[in-house]
């Protein structure tokens, strides 16, 4: 942390010192990024929820994902996940300024647990900005939640040929660590493009914090509050597709398929491939609160 | 209960007055006015012992079987820098002592711990054995902060352990740096070598989901006479390490706020003592005893009922219990079941499986010089039985006393209980008045009460027996 405020006042100074240099009329420069950096600036609000309005989830923006996936075809949500999703308050209800998605221990419909799902498809899709959410995680073994994009043609064209972007997800079990993918053909499931953050001094569980993706034509930039941790490139992926044998057959292994609209998903799962099931220390219900998602857009 | 309601409310205003006039003649401190503060020094032993005193290690006394030997430090053996610290647990008949421990003591006036969340340290073992305890907070003077945390597993490489803060705000001025006791419970009575490194508080910040528990985090109940006190037990703090694994630490009541709802009845003191002041007024005579820690709200508590009663009591946490020989008999070769004392979550209780028949002896089994009890003068035995599987109208218990038990003028009565009186998983008190065991025509030398279900009912939990009268 000392080190990166060093940096940063570096550049404060660096700039100060670009200013001053201006201003005598030395040199002329900008200290803001242009167009030429990779950078992309996005500005322009286009979509936000603030979850100030009381009760169910806006139905403008959102609706739910309902049972256990086997009306969608894939039982488990296809990872084996142990939860039957619900649009009952018990599971996803907005109150005290934010939206809550409560996972239970309870028997429903044939599951041992509930919780909810919530999605923007043909409400709110979008191709390219900031894509952003302040989250406060749940915790314990076998809680799954995650903040993540799909695109909008999954019908057409199956998974993971549509591309899905996973701007959150974490694992109960490891409250100080996030972790940010891109799945797509070639590069998905457990060869997704995949990095973990790990906080240092603080947990996921006990505060806000806000996660999110800068996505350009060319580049996926994922950050934990102020900090950008990952930078995805159609190379990154070609290459990564690359090194995986079993995409020797497929001819669009590490296509980029991130430049159609996606929309929004945020849930919690139970149990599962990736954490495997509560343990008797897990502690329920829990709760992942959503104080805002923000969406932004270059124009 | 409303009426108490009301009378606080009649209070509360009144004490908002005394309030305001209190701060209004509140003053700050001068500035010429230096508040003590102590050192913050984090580090407890590195390669050498950090600012602890000379003796370094303080054994436990070796009238009590510690054995001060097994303590050193160790140069080829470090998980950083040169220098680790070697302890060599004893055997259980080392002439020198059957265990080890003691603990590491500022060598000044304390230190200010409050910047920190957790004791930290470096451990690894000759062989996966389990220490007993490790903690800090005891100073061998007060022992007011004190932490534990029990059966710490050793790995054979180094590994990292975490032993929570519950509240560091409170360790303004800490002496105890360190404690540590270990014996040979978990290798079968054979020696090994454990090495210790680095033990530091740190400020993790990754330490998350307090929660604090008095009474094992339940919700108990009983009776005590006014002007005895009853101690607050069962306290721990449990918190999320940074792996997702849960830590619990034993914690001193010192940590804790513990509130009384009835004044009238209880009050409680920072040492969780709850003393019992009198009967309640207005028809209530019970007082709720509540603690947060921190300013989280534990899970548990204690209602206390005001009573006027003469007891001998033979098994309860309320109550001094009389000596007893055994919570189980073991009468073979007909007897079938296990069982006995056991905490269960900082709450004693009798836990009894594969339950046919079992008796309590309290005559002086074999010579043991345990007395049996005279409740000539008592009116009521109070037992209470939780049933931990299902029950059927048709199960029973039956209870029977034994007067002069193994001698010729034994006599005896039966009282019994239906699975109807009964609950699955629940505790249900009993107050059985003593003229209900027919049969038992003396009671000036009970020493034997015997629980027959048949097997009707095989899983038994009993808690709070006792004998009693109303005075």
């Amino acid at each position: 942390m000392n080190l990166k405020n060093k940096i940063k006042s570096n550049a404060i100074q660096l700039c100060a010192t670009l200013v001053a240099m201006i201003t005598v009329g030395v040199v002329v420069i900008s200290c803001n990024p242009d167009d030429t950096q990779i950078v992309a600036n996005f500005n322009t609000i286009t979509m936000q929820d603030e979850f100030d309005i009381d009760g169910a989830p806006n139905s403008s923006l959102w609706t739910f994902e309902i049972g256990d996936g086997t009306a969608q075809g894939i039982p488990g949500w296809g990872n084996n996940e142990l939860q039957y999703y619900t649009d009952r308050p018990e599971n996803a209800v907005v109150e005290d300024g934010m939206l809550k998605i409560v996972a239970r221990q309870e028997a429903f419909e044939g599951s041992g647990y509930t919780s909810a799902r919530i999605i923007s498809q043909n409400l709110f899709e979008q191709q390219y900005g900031r894509f952003e959410a302040r989250i406060k995680l749940p915790w314990g073994q076998g809680l799954w939640p995650a903040f993540w994009l799909l695109g909008n043609d999954c019908a057409e064209n199956p998974w993971p040929n549509c591309g899905e972007i996973d701007v959150m997800e974490y694992l109960g079990d490891e409250p100080t660590v996030i972790f940010g993918s891109v799945h797509g053909p070639g590069y998905n499931a457990g060869d997704s493009v995949s990095k973990k953050y790990e906080l240092q001094n603080a947990r996921f569980d006990d505060e806000f914090h806000i996660f999110g993706v800068e996505w350009s034509p060319n580049r996926i930039n994922f950050y934990v509050d102020d900090e950008l941790y990952q930078s995805i490139t159609p190379e990154t992926i070609a290459d990564e597709a690359a090194e995986s044998i079993d995409n020797s057959l497929l001819d669009n292994a590490g296509d980029w398929v991130f430049n159609r609209p996606f929309f929004i998903i945020m849930n919690v799962a139970v149990g599962g491939n990736l954490p495997g099931p509560p343990n008797a220390d897990t502690v329920f219900p829990q709760t992942m609160y959503v104080d805002y998602v923000r969406v932004y857009s270059a124009d | 209960m409303k009426k108490f309601n009301l009378k606080y409310h009649i209070v509360f205003p009144l004490l908002g007055a005394i309030c305001i006039v209190m701060v209004g003649c509140e003053r700050g401190f001068s500035d010429d006015v230096d508040l003590a503060t102590f050192p913050n020094t984090p580090d407890i032993f590195t390669d050498a012992p950090v600012g602890l005193t000379d003796e370094f290690f303080e054994s436990f006394d070796p009238a009590v079987g510690a054995n001060p030997n097994g303590f050193g430090t160790d140069d080829n053996e470090a998980f950083e820098g040169t220098t680790s610290i070697r302890i060599d647990v004893p055997t259980p008949t080392d002439p020198d002592g059957g265990f080890i421990g003691g603990i590491f003591r500022d060598r000044g006036e304390g230190r200010d711990l409050t910047g920190y969340d957790a004791l930290t340290f470096y451990a690894k073992g000759s062989t996966t054995a389990t220490i007993g305890t490790i903690g800090f907070g005891s100073d061998f003077e007060r022992d007011r902060y004190a932490v534990s945390v029990n059966d710490i597993e050793l790995s054979t490489d180094w590994r990292k352990y975490i032993i929570p803060i519950p509240d560091p705000s409170k360790l303004v001025q800490e002496k105890g740096m360190f404690l540590f006791s270990a014996g040979t419970e978990s290798t079968n009575g054979a020696g090994y070598t454990f090495w210790i490194d680095e033990i530091r508080f740190e400020n993790l910040g990754t330490l998350g989901q307090p929660r604090p528990k008095i009474m094992g985090g339940q919700d108990q109940m009983g009776q005590a006479n006014v002007d005895t006190s009853v101690p607050i037990i069962g306290l721990t703090y449990t918190a999320n390490g940074p792996n997702g694994s849960d830590i619990t630490v034993n914690a001193t009541p010192s940590y804790y706020d513990f509130e009384t709802s009835n004044p009238f009845v209880a009050s409680v003191d920072e040492f969780g003592l709850v003393t019992v002041d009198g009967p309640g007024e207005g028809g209530n005579n019970t007082a709720t005893i509540t603690a947060t820690l921190g300013g989280v709200p534990a899970e548990g508590s204690l209602t206390i009922e005001a009573v006027n009663i003469e007891v001998i009591s033979i098994f309860s946490d309320v109550f001094a219990n009389v000596p007893v020989d055994n919570y189980n008999g073991f009468y073979e070769p007909f007897q079938t079941t296990l069982g006995g004392a056991v905490n269960e979550n900082g709450n004693n209780i009798i836990d009894y499986t594969m339950l046919n028949f079992v008796a309590i002896e309290y005559y002086g089994r074999d010579n043991s010089g345990v007395q049996p009890v005279d409740i000539t003068d008592l009116t009521h035995l109070h037992i209470e039985f939780r049933v931990n599987e299902t029950v059927d109208a048709s199960d029973f218990i039956n209870i029977s006393l034994h007067n002069n038990f193994t001698q010729p003028s034994e006599v005896s009565g039966v009282f019994s209980i239906s699975g109807a009186e009964l609950l699955s998983n629940e505790w249900v008190e009993f107050d059985i008045p003593l003229s209900s065991f027919a049969g038992l025509t003396a009671r000036d030398a009970v020493g034997m009460m015997l629980f027959v279900t048949d097997g009707t009912i095989a899983n038994l939990s009993i808690d709070n027996i006792y004998y009693y009268a109303e005075n």
